[in-house]
């Protein structure tokens, strides 16, 4: 590949971030966050605003300084060192292009801050600007782009300096829906032809899960969770975690020795060793599976389809249990057998699931 | 036309008469046009009919050939450096308030009450303000008396504050708010992932001020001196009520035209003056305009 | 930003502050002290000068000409710009750039030219009367920029097609429509136009000495010739009540809640002078 050819000492080093605590005023935007990076890694940092994944984006950039703690960047502590010379490549949210240069000119304003000679700025400012896809439009300026041409414009200008990391601060949010797919996509390949570690801050968990290696869920300023996709959606830790990425149904059961009675139906528990006792199960909407033949009996687990979200392969069968609404999600040849006002009866898969307590006082999972 | 422009108006008024309403619309501004065109077009034609035209309606430049006196170069040329003088001066000193406003809370009480006492005293001019700076460094005034107590004599190689240099201390009590208004808003609109970019991409202050900061800027500093040019350059009651002797600047040219004898015999001289003056400022607020408008679209 | 720029910046600012603080409050503060200044050298605080005010016959009779002129042009011009511009918005929005362009025009003819122009008119006026109330005519066309931004401001925030169609509908004429619809809804932009053409007018110089009529500030510049003292105080008693008016402004426009706030209000007086530029640049074209 072009880039990765001209680009030996950037792919992939280590980046760690140890202890880091950040207080404003009146709040702690990051309490002793500690997270690893591995060498070419794509790391996505996953929460809602204000749970401290900018700050840690900030901090590992230098934009702000952290009241303790320290940031490794392959083995040399930079804690102390300026924004400026960290050598990290920066995508902001947006508007992030300064208007008055073109594509080419944005691209090359680091290099030329880097003293690099006009021949090579120009040659590698076409190399980056091809691998982002945009060669054609070098010479348009920012107000003349789309918007995820200029996330593409900013991409190539923070890789044009060679850097050693790849912060992206929400480089998506600004976009819409069809083009945000798109470049997420883009954003991935071009990360892994370059082997750059890269952090990836977001507050979309889709984004998250389909672009990272792994994901970090950030809430008041700590991880409450850090592993590969698959395993944040599939086995939350929390139920924090477990709300907010994915849909989830909450229902009410009873704890029993390690399993939780649902309405009738026994399911195993992540996290066996809790007291017996109330509590509500966090199920997933594609664990819940609904069947509908003709007379049904009156049971905890039947009820009426009031409505079926359309969502292409997958729909959405929202289902009135009576004294709760619960939400199943199938392929759609399958919610099209009932449509709204049908009587179904539902069947919980018996996967392990997460139990959140009534009482403020219990225990924690 | 204009019945289509409103069909609901015409329909629910009077439904009939949809062929008439164009006539009738225009009736709504007549009185407007009426009075705009007795005090307004009417003083503009006097102007460049005056100047330009001979008694019997002959175009002629000869009332430009009339004010074609040295005296009068020496007052185009004092009105022009007071204006420029004050214009950079106040364009800089401007700024820098701006800046010092605009870093500060974007709705704190700070910014609230400069913009406010900006807005107020853009507009402060005249016999006042020429007073209140005569009681501050006037002869007899508190500041220069201070001084002098302390043994600074701000006057010991001559009064210099009724004279050019004076008048462009004054002016600029009034430049330096304006400027603060018109263009606070430009610096609003640099962001600030352009200065964590260039920290990102490896630069510092100096590199931010050079590349960036400095000529996304350039362009709306310099259209908001030429205002401020055209600010001062129009101003007369300050000048009239500081300056005793007559006809330094071209307003007090004008002034003298129309009040003395030599002005009632040749009337069209004051015109011309007047056209000139106009001119001059057209010129300024023009370029002004095409400034504005190549930043418009990077500082939005 | 890290922590020694953001000192320094702080560095930067207070002292900008303060030495244009000095700047502009010095010069004020020095008006209050010359008008209470004794006779003599030493002579003990004494307010004679404001005394004197009163006393100056000419001085009077100014200041009042000065306020009837300004509560003349304020009326004069709302009767006149504002059912223009609602007359305009409604029926002929295409003529609404030229009526824009008109009233902006002003800002680019210097009063000190204009005045050149309107005098022969006004000495024709004189031959009817010799009050110097007439000089309202030449206000308004001062004072026409100000109020046109202030009005239009109001005007846009206003759903006024609307709203007059209602009004029509329920079988109103343009008079009430007027009186009893657009007026009640844009009531702090119709006190900002008045406010800043009675706070021009009582500031206004060039045409009142041009065309020999003795206004306020004629009167404090003649007065001055003879008694710096007085005229002083009548200048910072001038300033007083325009700063008042001004600051009145800056908290009327603060928007409240409910349909107030749909009636924003500017106070910067420099957004005209800005915006003649963009007119200028339309025509040109």
């Amino acid at each position: 590949m072009t880039a990765t050819g001209s680009s030996e000492g950037r792919a992939g080093v280590e980046v760690r971030l140890e202890h880091l605590t950040r207080k404003y005023a009146t709040t702690t935007a990051l309490d002793r966050l500690t997270l690893t990076l591995a060498p070419g890694e794509l790391v996505a940092l996953l929460g809602p605003s204000g749970c401290g994944k900018t700050t840690a984006l900030r901090l590992l950039a230098g934009l702000e300084e952290a009241d303790s703690g320290r940031v490794i960047i392959a083995g040399k502590d930079v804690t102390n060192v300026p924004a400026n010379r960290r050598n990290i490549g920066m995508v902001f949210q947006a508007y992030s292009l300064f208007p008055h240069m073109s594509a080419r000119q944005n691209v090359e304003f680091g290099m030329q801050l880097q003293h690099v000679g006009p021949a090579e700025r120009r040659e590698r400012a076409t190399e980056v600007l091809d691998l982002v896809g945009l060669a054609a439009h070098a010479n348009k300026f920012a107000h003349q782009l789309s918007g995820g041409q200029q996330q593409r414009v900013a991409l190539a200008r923070a890789l044009a300096i060679k850097p050693k990391v790849l912060l992206l601060d929400e480089p998506l949010s600004a976009l819409d829906a069809k083009v945000r797919a798109r470049l997420r996509d883009e954003i991935r390949r071009v990360q892994l032809e370059v082997g750059i570690t890269t952090l990836f801050v977001t507050h979309d968990q889709e984004e998250a899960l389909a672009i990272a290696d792994r994901v970090g869920v950030m809430q008041s300023g700590h991880l409450e969770q850090l592993g590969p996709p698959t395993e944040i959606y599939s086995r939350p830790a929390t139920p924090f975690v477990a709300e907010f990425v994915g849909l989830t149904n909450r229902i009410k059961g009873e704890v029993h020795g390690g399993t939780v009675d649902v309405r009738g139906t026994r399911i195993p528990l992540v996290d066996p060793d809790v007291d017996d006792g109330p509590a509500t199960a966090l199920v997933r909407p594609e664990a819940v599976t609904l069947a509908s033949n003709g007379e049904m009996e009156d049971g905890p687990l039947v009820g009426t389809v009031i409505a079926i979200a359309f969502l292409g392969a997958m729909s959405r069968v929202t289902v009135d249990l009576g004294d709760t609404i619960v939400l199943a999600q199938m392929a759609t040849s399958a919610a099209s057998q009932t449509p709204a006002g049908t009587k179904v009866r539902l069947t919980l898969r018996p996967d392990p699931v997460l139990i959140q307590r009534e009482q403020p006082a219990a225990t924690a999972p | 036309m204009t019945a289509a422009s409103s069909p609901a108006l015409s329909s629910a008024a009077r439904p009939l008469e949809g062929g008439r309403r164009p006539t009738l619309s225009w009736v709504g501004v007549v009185p407007f046009f009426l009075y705009v065109g007795v005090f307004l077009l009417l003083p503009t034609a006097i102007i460049v009919g005056g100047s330009l035209l001979t008694p019997s309606g002959s175009l002629s430049f000869a009332n430009f050939e009339g004010i074609n006196k040295p005296y009068m170069f020496k007052a185009f040329a004092s009105s022009i450096a007071i204006s420029a003088v004050s214009a950079v001066v106040g364009a800089f000193v401007g700024a820098l308030l701006a800046y010092a406003v605009v870093t500060g809370k974007p709705d704190g009480i700070l910014r609230r009450t400069v913009m406010s006492g900006a807005g107020v005293l853009a507009q402060f001019g005249g016999v006042t303000l020429t007073f209140a700076f005569i009681a501050t460094l006037g002869t007899v005034g508190f500041v220069y008396v201070f001084l002098l107590q302390h043994g600074i004599d701000i006057y010991a190689r001559g009064v210099w504050l009724y004279d050019q240099a004076g008048l462009t201390l004054i002016y600029l009590y009034f430049q330096i708010p304006l400027m603060v208004l018109v263009f606070a808003p430009a610096l609003d609109g640099i962001r600030p992932q352009w200065r964590e970019a260039t920290d990102s991409l490896g630069g510092g202050t100096w590199h931010y001020w050079r590349y960036i900061a400095g000529p996304l800027l350039f362009p709306s500093f310099l259209g908001c001196t030429l205002l401020l040019f055209a600010n001062a350059f129009s101003a007369y009651a300050t000048a009239s009520a500081l300056l005793t002797q007559g006809g330094v600047i071209l307003p007090l040219q004008i002034q003298f035209l129309l009040t003395s004898e030599t002005g009632s015999s040749q009337p069209g001289y004051a015109k011309a003056l007047a056209l000139a003056m106009i001119v001059i400022v057209l010129v300024v607020m023009t370029l002004y305009t095409l400034l504005q408008r190549r930043t418009a679209h990077w500082l939005r | 930003m890290n922590r020694s720029r953001r000192i320094k910046l702080q560095i930067f600012r207070i002292t900008v502050f303060l030495v244009l603080g000095a700047f502009f409050l010095v010069p004020i503060g020095a008006m209050f002290e010359f008008s209470t200044r004794g006779n003599a050298i030493n002579a003990p605080r004494t307010l004679e000068a404001w005394i004197q005010i009163a006393k100056t016959p000419g001085l009077t009779d100014a200041i009042v000409a000065s306020l009837e002129l300004a509560a003349i042009t304020s009326i004069l011009m709302l009767v006149l710009v504002l059912p223009t511009m609602v007359w305009v918005r409604l029926r002929l929005p295409r003529i609404s750039r030229i009526v824009e362009f008109i009233c902006l025009m002003p800002l680019t003819v210097p009063a000190i030219a204009l005045v050149v122009g309107i005098k022969p008119i006004f000495i024709w006026m004189s031959n009817f009367t010799d009050s110097i109330l007439i000089l309202s005519f030449g206000y308004v066309i001062l004072v026409l920029p100000y109020s046109y931004r202030s009005l239009d401001a109001g005007l846009s925030a206003i759903d006024l097609k609307t709203l007059s169609e209602a009004a029509r509908s329920l079988g109103a004429g343009w008079g009430t429509v007027m009186w009893r619809v657009v007026v009640p809804n844009m009531p702090s932009a119709i006190l900002n136009a008045c406010l800043l053409s009675v706070a021009l007018v009582l500031g206004e110089y060039t045409f009142a000495n041009l065309m020999n009529y003795e206004n306020l500030q004629v009167a404090i510049a003649y007065v001055g010739l003879t008694s710096a003292g007085t005229s002083i105080a009548v200048a910072v008693a001038s300033l007083i009540f325009a700063f008042a008016l001004l600051l009145i402004l800056s908290f009327v426009r603060r928007p409240r809640t409910g349909f107030a706030a749909a009636d924003p209000v500017e106070l910067d007086l420099a957004k005209p002078l800005a915006l003649s530029g963009a007119v200028i640049g339309r025509a040109g074209r």
